[in-house]
């Protein structure tokens, strides 16, 4: 029984269910709703690895995650360049700007990061807004490109774009996890827990913040180039901080910290949002006291919940095999 | 190996550790003793890289390392404890202590994401570490325990595997025996002297003074940041200095 | 000259408002060490609580304020119990997120009841003097003579009563206090209230000269954070001070610079000042 719900499986089993969901659903909408909030996952996990796992909260993700989508419109847009070359440069320009950013913001600690970063997203998003010149201001860019065709590949139909959106997923997902479950994510999660004992053991919690810190702004700008590929217009509230509050709705509710509670968080606020239509500009009368009750009853989200529950039930299946075992050498 | 000269701290106006000078006696259990605020832990942080000294100097291997990072002594073989242990209650006792032999391997980012050969080597010889510490200091049974689950001396111990998975020649204990009872106390001193006896140089601080008395070699006492007196036990019991000092202020031993 | 003296006169009346907001933030992280993200929405709600007090029941405006300070005093207080005081021993990342999360709450409430409109208030005291040759209206000279009364009052109350001291206390050493017999949960309920007050007073007061509106807390509690770090968290003589000089620099770069990027100021002043000194302007040591 268990072991049909081997993690192996279980993944397995979600990934044949995501290749196999256009099919199923036969409708444009949800599947326009779904690769969009496949897009929001990866700026999701950007954030995680560095507020769940290095433990530093960035409040500007928003606007790198403008800055990929800013990126890769005036790439294809003004400089005329192709798209794929302007989709790598995009998140490499991101990771640029997220590189001179963090060598200063993570001088500064806890409540001082929070807020310099939250200043350093709204200059982000204020420089959008202002400079016409570049960004064609409040009005936008429009005309980007869709992503280009691959040979016989033809990426332009929703169904392309959904699978295109899914295997970049999957990528960004399997990198997380290697990094999450090698040397450098320990050393992420040793300098969350404690940087002057991580200091003392010999890590260069700089150095390590550093790459934490480019990493997370190298996935948002991904996700970014992405957005701005799918949707094919951008203007400046995408580097809003409602966006940063959205992604950190998505990330405290699925699970801070967890490797699966972005996609837990992102498909739940999402699924919620589309059924929750009549609420629209209002749902954050529910999502917000959601995020403070999550984080005052269940600080790892919903995944850290049940895992939690999971451990548990299994220490008491042990304890009952246990007794069961004693009982039966008593008789 | 290591001595401090004339060092120094200060924070703002005050004067935390006042021109000490101390050298640890090599492969001998040493101790730094004093009232509360006599600037013990202070002298700790400075010498192992946490904060920067005002002035004055550590010099480990004839070597000046009072400029150097805290991560850049580690590197050197001097490792430390702290008095609250700061270890990660919500894994388990050896994902704690995998983490502690970082400093030997040269893994980055891209040997993760690929898996390379290098890094699948030197996680097995984090692994291999962890294991080998955590059997030193005699918690092989509780490997997979989270260590929330785990005893305040249980801890201790794990802090002490920590700080022996990074290879030192020095370790600095800082309180290691505070909020533990005396049949426990015993206990981890034995577990100091074993690790004297594999040649590590040993520097803590403590409070229980009939356990140093036997413990350490060389005792070292601080004062209002200044060093008051310095010798073996029998010589610090005899100390007037030392007697006035801890009659006079708060008698914490 | 006329022109910089006018200016100086609105920076005068802009950094009111900003102290104001920012002596509640301050209130707030020195007792608690709480960087309290929802401290701009009670300045939201605070305006509109006015605003509909003016509009709904006729009342005058200064009896509209009085029922609205004391409304978002209590909505403060009652933030603290159900959302702070459960947290006290959490870790720094969960007080912000749950502080977002009231934040949100309230901007999707305000949303909610008022419309997303911008909302104009008509002061009774618009009528425009001539003093020294300068041109004010009578809401702006409101403006600075209320808050320097008010930030007089909250002086006295801090330094001459007991209750005040045991604010002061409890901000300086928070179990030292509970060891002198300070009723800790007391003083914090306290400490909100008056951060809750200050926020309303500050959002009536501005608000006929700018507009009510959802979001109006945004800047301003962003303003009110630079503010603090200028003036070292925690600090009440820093956020009063850090206020004016961010109001009158903003007037002062609004006219020689450029109006478009005059909110950008404090935020470049912050990112400056945390970069030299990460631990903001008057951090003490490393200890």
């Amino acid at each position: 029984m268990a072991a049909i719900f081997s993690k192996r499986n279980v993944v397995i089993g979600l990934i044949v269910l995501a290749a196999l969901f256009p099919y199923v659903a036969r409708n444009d909408y949800y599947l326009h709703v779904l690769t969009l909030a496949f897009i929001w996952m990866i700026a999701v996990y950007g954030l995680n690895l560095l507020a769940g796992f290095t433990g530093y909260l960035s409040l500007a993700h928003a606007g790198f995650f403008a800055i990929g989508a800013y990126a890769l419109g005036l790439l294809t847009v003004k400089a005329e360049m192709g798209f794929w070359p302007a989709f790598l440069l995009a998140p490499v320009i991101t990771t640029g700007i997220g590189f001179l950013v963090g060598i200063i913001a993570l001088r500064t600690k806890e409540h001082f990061f929070a807020i310099y970063t939250l200043c350093v997203g709204y200059i982000i998003y204020l420089v959008i807004d202002k400079w016409e010149g570049l960004t064609g201001g409040v009005r936008g860019l429009i005309g980007i490109p869709a992503p280009a065709d691959i040979g016989p590949i033809s990426l332009s139909t929703p169904i392309a774009q959904y699978y295109f959106v899914l295997t970049i997923l999957l990528l960004v997902i399997l990198v997380i996890y290697r990094i999450i479950h090698s040397l450098t994510g320990k050393t992420f999660i040793a300098i969350r827990n404690s940087e002057d004992l991580a200091l003392s053991l010999g890590i260069s919690t700089i150095k390590n913040k550093l790459l934490s810190f480019v990493l997370s702004t190298f996935f948002a700008g991904v996700a970014g180039a992405l957005y701005a590929s799918f949707i094919r217009f951008i203007g400046p509230d995408i580097g809003n901080l409602n966006i940063t509050f959205d992604l950190l709705v998505y990330m405290i509710v699925g699970g801070i910290g967890t490797l699966s509670g972005p996609i837990v968080g992102t498909l739940l606020i999402v699924w919620l949002s589309q059924n929750l239509q009549f609420l629209q500009d209002y749902r954050m009368l529910i999502f917000g006291p959601l995020l403070t009750l999550i984080v005052i009853f269940s600080p790892r989200g919903i995944v850290g919940f049940i895992a939690g529950w999971f451990t548990n039930w299994k220490l008491r299946r042990k304890v009952n095999i246990n007794q069961a075992q004693e009982q039966a050498e008593e008789v | 190996m290591l001595e401090t000269r004339k060092l120094t701290k200060q924070f703002g106006g005050l004067v935390a550790v006042k021109d000490v000078d101390f050298s640890l006696e090599h492969g001998k259990i040493n101790a730094i003793i004093g009232p509360n605020g006599a600037g013990k832990s202070t002298f700790f942080n400075v010498v192992s890289g946490l904060y920067r000294p005002t002035s004055g100097q550590v010099i480990y291997k004839g070597k000046d390392i009072s400029k150097l990072p805290a991560n850049k002594v580690a590197e050197l073989g001097i490792a430390r404890t702290f008095q609250t242990t700061h270890l990660f209650e919500m894994a388990t006792v050896f994902d704690n202590v995998v983490v502690g032999h970082r400093l030997r391997t040269q893994s980055n980012l891209l040997d993760s994401i690929f898996r390379t050969k290098r890094l699948k080597q030197e996680e097995e010889k984090c692994k291999e570490k962890a294991l080998e510490v955590l059997k030193f200091v005699g918690l092989s049974k509780s490997v997979d325990r989270m260590v929330t689950n785990i005893s305040q001396e249980e801890k201790k111990r794990v802090a002490f595997a920590l700080a022996l998975a990074t290879d030192p020649e020095i370790v600095f204990l800082d309180e290691p025996t505070a909020g533990i009872n005396p049949d426990e106390t015993a206990e981890l001193s034995q577990l100091m002297e074993k690790m004297a006896q594999q040649g590590i140089t040993i520097c803590l601080i403590e409070h229980k003074m009939q356990m140093i008395m036997k413990l350490a070699e060389k005792i070292m006492v601080l004062n209002y940041g200044e060093k008051i007196a310095e010798g073996t036990p029998d010589e610090i019991n005899h100390n007037e200095e030392v007697i006035k000092a801890y009659l006079g202020g708060s008698a914490s031993a | 000259m006329d022109v910089l003296f006018q200016q100086l006169f609105n920076g005068l009346t802009v950094g009111s408002v900003y102290s104001l907001v920012a002596l509640g933030l301050t209130l707030v992280y020195g007792i608690l060490h709480i960087p309290n993200f929802a401290h701009g929405a009670l300045y939201m709600v605070g305006a509109y609580i006015t605003y509909t007090m003016m509009t709904s029941l006729g009342l005058h405006y200064v009896f509209a304020i009085v029922v609205s300070i004391i409304s978002v005093g209590l909505i403060s207080v009652l933030m603290e119990r159900i959302v702070f005081h459960p947290l006290r021993d959490s870790t720094p990342i969960q007080h912000k997120v749950a502080a977002i999360g009231v934040l949100l709450f309230l901007e999707a409430l305000a949303h909610y009841i008022w419309g997303a409109d911008y909302q104009q208030m008509v002061t009774p005291y618009g009528q425009v003097i001539e003093v020294f040759g300068l041109t004010l209206t009578m809401q702006r000279i409101l403006i600075v003579v209320t808050a320097i009364v008010a930030m007089i009052l909250l002086y006295l109350f801090l330094k001459k009563t007991y209750t005040g001291a045991s604010i002061i206390a409890m901000a300086q050493n928070r179990e030292g206090a509970h060891l002198m017999g300070i009723n800790t949960n007391k003083v914090a309920m306290l400490t909100f209230f008056i951060a809750g007050v200050l926020a309303a007073l500050g959002a009536s007061l501005t608000s006929p000269i700018n507009l009510v509106f959802p979001s109006m807390g945004h800047l301003v509690i962003l303003k009110a954070f630079v503010i603090i770090i200028i003036g070292g968290m925690g600090s009440i003589p820093g956020a009063i001070l850090g206020g004016y000089i961010l109001g009158f620099s903003e007037s002062i770069g609004a006219t020689y610079i450029s109006s478009d990027y005059s909110d950008i100021i404090a935020f470049v002043l912050l990112i400056i000042i945390l970069t030299i000194k990460p631990q903001g302007i008057f951090a003490k040591g490393e200890a």
